[in-house]
C-alpha cells in the first residue's frame, strides 16, 4: 500500500462503495446532461421510453442506448456537444472512417480533468516532478502530444514538447536534455532503440529510465523486446479521443493490466455479436461512459477494443480496476505508426480520382520496428494511356488523394489488371504482413 | 498515314515483360519493333505488330491492359545529320515529340523512325511540305 501518495492520486484508492456512490451521482448528472443538450441522445432515450429518472442505481446504465463512431460521423462536427462552443476552450480531431475527422471538445473543466488523469498515469509510471519527459507525441489535432503535456506539467516535470519526427534530433535532446523519461508510441521508440544502438553510444548509457506508449497495440514480446535493449521499464497507456484522449488507462509499477481511472470512465465488457454485458474476467468490447465530461459527454461508447475487466485487486494498492492489454479490435481499424486508417478511407480517397472503384488491396508490414503500409491499384483501360507521365500523375494524384483523407503519406503501387485476388464475398482489402504476434 | 502502336504496362518485375513475349509467341505474332519506356514503377511497352487488332486481343484474354495509339513513321537518310534535319524542320512549328524510336527495316536504304507527336496531323502536313517521306501501315510493314 502507498504511503506517499499525490495527494491527486488519492481517487486511485478509494474504497469500492465509496467509488460506486461517486460514479452514480456523476453518472445520473451526466445522462440528465446529456438529454438536456445533445439531440442524438434525448432521441434515442425517448424512442426506448427512458428519462434520466431511470437511472436509480449502476446496473441501470445497461438501459441506455449505444454510441458509435459513425453517430460522431452523422453529427460532424459539434452535433454531440453538450454546451455551446464558446466554452468550448479546445478542439481535437482523429480519424473517422471515411473523409471527414471526428471532432472532439473541452471545457476548461474537462482540460483540468485530462490533465489529472494524465497526472494519475505519470504517478503510476513511477515519475516524479523531478523527471525530464520527451514527449514524442504528435502535437496539434491529435490528442496524445498535449494530452501528454499538460498531464506532465501539471505534475511539475519538465516537459520537453518536441512532438514527433526528426530522429536524430531526437536523439540528441534525449542525451542533452537529461531526459529521465518519455512518451511516444511504441513502433517509434524501437526505431529510436535501433537508431542509437547503431551508433556509439548504447541505449541504456542514456538516462532514460521510464517509457510510456500507446496509441497502438504492441505485445508482451515487445515489451520485452524494448525493456532489454534499451533499459528502461516501459508502460502501455490507454486512451481514445472519444473519451478524452490518452489517460483513460494506464498500467502501474506491476505492468500487469491497465488501470481504469473509473472516477471518471464508467466501464462495461459487452458482447460484440449480441450486446449482452459480459462478468468480469470474460472478454468482450470495452464500453465506456464519461462520468465528468462536460463538451464531449459520451454515453456507452463502443470502442471496438477487445479486452476484460480483471476482477482481483492489483498488488500496487489503487482499487480502481484494471483491464487487459487490448490485442485486437472487432472492426477493421487499423493503426500504422499511431494513427488510425480505416480501409474505407482509402477506398473514398480512391473513389475521389476514379470513376469506378478500382480493385486495390492494402499492404501492411514491418521495416526496423515501423509500421509500413502500402495501397496496390489495378490499373485500368481507362486509367491507361500511352504516355508514362499520365500514369505517374495518375499515381501521385491517387496518394495525394489518400494522404488528404487519411493523413499519412501512403505510397501507391501501380500493378497489372487481376493480379489482386478477387473474393467471393467480403473483399480481403488488408494484408497484415507484420510481426504482431508473440 | 498512321500506324497503329499497342502500349502495355507493366509492372516493373522479374517475368512480366517476358511473359507478353511468351503470349504473343504462342498465338504466332511477329513483333514488326518495339521499345520499352519505363520508370522505376512501371513501364510501357510500345509495340509495332502487323496483325495488331489479333494481338491487341490475345493480350487483353491474358489479363494485360492495352492501348492503341497512332504513331508516324518517317524515312531518313541513313547518313549522319540525316534526322537532325527533319528535326530541324518541325522547329518554331510548336509541334512536340512525345517520343520516339528506330528501325532498319529490309530495305536497308534509310533508317525508319517512328515518331509519336502531340499533333499527329500538323506534323504530317509540315513534313510533307519539306519532303519527308512518310510511310503507310503497309509500306511499313513491308520493312518487316
Amino acid at each position: 500500500m502507498e504511503h506517499n501518495i499525490h495527494p491527486e492520486c488519492m481517487p486511485d484508492y478509494l474504497e469500492p462503495g465509496e467509488l460506486r456512490a461517486l460514479q452514480l451521482a456523476r453518472l445520473k448528472n451526466t445522462v440528465q446532461r446529456c438529454y438536456e443538450n445533445v439531440d442524438l441522445f434525448r432521441n434515442r432515450m425517448d424512442a426506448s421510453g427512458m428519462t434520466p429518472a431511470d437511472i436509480q442505481s449502476l446496473d441501470d446504465v445497461s438501459k441506455l442506448p449505444f454510441t458509435q463512431k459513425t453517430d460522431l460521423r452523422d453529427t460532424y462536427p459539434y452535433g454531440l456537444f453538450a454546451v455551446p462552443i464558446k466554452d468550448v476552450v479546445r478542439l481535437h480531431a482523429s480519424s473517422g472512417t471515411t473523409g471527414k475527422p471526428i471532432v472532439v471538445g473541452y471545457t476548461k473543466d474537462d482540460l483540468e480533468v485530462w490533465s489529472s488523469v494524465m497526472l494519475r498515469s505519470f504517478v503510476a509510471t513511477g515519475m516524479h516532478e523531478g523527471d525530464v519527459l520527451q514527449n514524442s507525441y504528435g502535437y496539434g489535432l491529435f490528442t496524445g502530444g498535449l494530452g501528454a503535456h499538460y498531464g506532465a506539467e501539471r505534475l511539475g516535470a519538465t516537459v520537453i514538447p518536441i512532438s514527433g519526427g526528426n530522429t536524430e534530433r531526437q536523439i540528441m535532446v534525449m542525451k542533452d536534455f537529461g531526459v529521465t523519461a518519455i512518451c511516444c508510441t511504441p513502433s517509434y521508440f524501437i526505431h529510436l532503440i535501433e537508431k542509437v544502438n547503431a551508433g556509439k553510444a548504447r541505449f541504456e548509457d542514456l538516462g532514460v529510465k521510464i517509457g510510456i506508449f500507446g496509441a497502438e497495440p504492441w505485445t508482451q514480446s515487445m515489451r520485452e523486446y524494448i525493456q532489454r535493449e534499451s533499459g528502461i521499464k516501459a508502460f502501455d497507456i490507454y486512451g481514445l479521443s472519444e473519451i478524452i484522449g490518452p489517460g483513460v488507462g494506464i498500467e502501474c509499477s506491476e505492468q500487469a493490466g491497465l488501470h481504469i481511472f473509473e472516477d471518471h470512465f464508467l466501464i462495461e465488457i459487452v458482447d460484440p455479436e449480441t450486446d449482452e454485458i459480459l462478468p468480469d474476467g470474460e472478454e468482450g468490447e470495452l464500453v465506456i461512459t464519461t462520468l465528468t465530461k462536460q463538451a464531449f459527454p459520451m454515453i456507452r461508447y463502443r470502442t471496438h477494443d477487445i479486452t476484460s475487466i480483471i476482477p482481483e485487486r492489483c498488488a500496487c494498492g489503487r482499487t480502481i480496476r484494471r483491464i487487459n492489454r487490448i490485442r485486437s479490435r472487432s472492426d477493421d481499424m487499423m493503426i500504422i505508426r499511431g494513427v488510425n486508417v480505416f480501409p474505407s478511407q482509402i477506398e473514398v480517397a480512391l473513389l475521389s480520382v476514379e470513376e469506378t472503384a478500382p480493385h486495390y488491396q492494402i499492404l501492411l508490414s514491418s521495416k526496423g520496428g515501423l509500421d509500413q503500409i502500402e495501397v496496390q491499384v489495378e490499373v485500368t483501360k481507362e486509367m491507361f494511356g500511352d504516355r508514362i507521365r499520365e500514369l505517374e500523375s495518375m499515381q501521385k494524384k491517387i496518394a495525394a488523394a489518400i494522404e488528404h483523407t487519411v493523413g499519412l503519406r501512403v505510397p501507391v503501387h501501380l500493378v497489372e489488371p487481376n493480379t489482386i485476388a478477387r473474393s467471393e464475398g467480403k473483399a480481403k482489402r488488408v494484408i497484415d504482413q507484420r510481426n504482431n504476434e508473440g | 498515314m498512321k500506324l497503329k502502336q499497342l502500349s502495355v504496362f507493366l509492372e516493373n518485375r522479374p517475368g512480366h515483360l517476358s511473359h507478353v513475349y511468351e503470349v504473343l509467341a504462342e498465338a504466332e505474332i511477329n513483333i514488326v519493333t518495339m521499345t520499352l519506356a519505363d520508370t522505376s514503377e512501371f513501364g510501357i511497352l510500345r509495340l509495332i505488330i502487323r496483325d495488331w487488332q489479333r494481338a491487341k486481343q490475345v493480350l487483353e484474354a491474358a489479363s494485360f491492359t492495352v492501348n492503341t495509339t497512332d504513331v508516324m513513321a518517317i524515312e531518313v537518310a541513313d547518313e549522319p545529320g540525316g534526322l537532325g534535319k527533319v528535326l530541324k524542320s518541325l522547329e518554331g512549328s510548336g509541334l512536340s515529340v512525345e517520343y520516339m524510336y528506330f528501325f532498319t527495316g529490309k530495305s536497308k536504304q534509310h533508317a525508319l523512325i517512328v515518331i509519336r507527336f502531340d499533333d499527329p496531323d500538323r506534323a504530317s502536313v509540315i513534313l510533307t511540305s519539306v519532303d519527308v517521306e512518310i510511310l503507310s501501315a503497309t509500306e511499313f510493314y513491308a520493312e518487316a
